[in-house]
């Protein structure tokens, strides 16, 4: 009985994760301007990472946390990257 | 797909409904980045709803391993500290460079000092 709540929830936050990370990919897609699309990027990583968390809970395998630290990590520098670069037009000067 | 841990009761409804609140409060962040018109009020909900939602969700996590390893784990904490601190920073550095950039390109819609 647990089982089956805890599968469900976890299975319809997979979904709802999903469709957020549509709606980010949508404004990458879409955005009118550069910084547009940088902000979208920076909501899809976010719910990307969010998505592995979820696998992980499910599998019960701590494998996803390493993953999803390392997304984490690589997207904050990338999106400090892109900033830098919107900013000044090279990113290492 | 229908797999999940192992939990007792309490622990499986803490774990489900934190999961879901993070996950719906993610996407009412994503869906403010959609429905929002000008860029500057864009900036704003991918800082408030993903952090959030991360927090509900390694809420989550730290519950559903602190039972399953009969231990409590904490290393969750790690992101939780690195999202909160890094997502205003990002927010913030791209914020003042499409400042910069508007003011160049001399586009009407920037905000005053």
């Amino acid at each position: 009985m647990s089982m089956l709540i805890l599968a469900l929830a976890i299975t319809m936050a997979q979904i709802i994760l999903g469709l957020a990370m549509g709606c980010a990919a949508f404004r990458v897609l879409r955005g009118p301007r550069a910084q547009d699309r940088v902000l979208g990027l920076d909501a899809l990583y976010l719910a990307g990472m969010l998505l592995l968390l979820t696998y992980g809970i499910q599998t019960g395998r701590t494998l996803f946390f390493e993953a999803a630290l390392v997304i984490a990590l690589l997207g904050f520098a990338g999106t400090v990257a892109l900033a830098k670069f919107l900013m000044r037009g090279e990113v290492i000067e | 797909m229908i797999q999940a841990p192992e939990l007792p009761l309490w622990a499986a409804l803490i774990v489900g409904v934190f999961v879901l609140l993070g996950a719906l409060i993610t996407l009412v962040g994503t869906i403010g980045l959609i429905r929002l018109g000008s860029f500057y009020e864009r900036v704003h909900p991918p800082t408030l709803g993903p952090t959030l939602g991360t927090l509900c969700i390694l809420v989550a996590s730290i519950t559903c391993f602190s039972v399953l390893q009969s231990r409590p784990v904490v290393h969750e904490i790690l992101i939780a500290i690195f999202v909160t601190l890094t997502t205003p920073v990002t927010l913030m550095l791209l914020a003042r460079a499409a400042l910069y950039r508007d003011r160049r390109a001399g586009t009407g819609e920037v905000p005053k000092d």
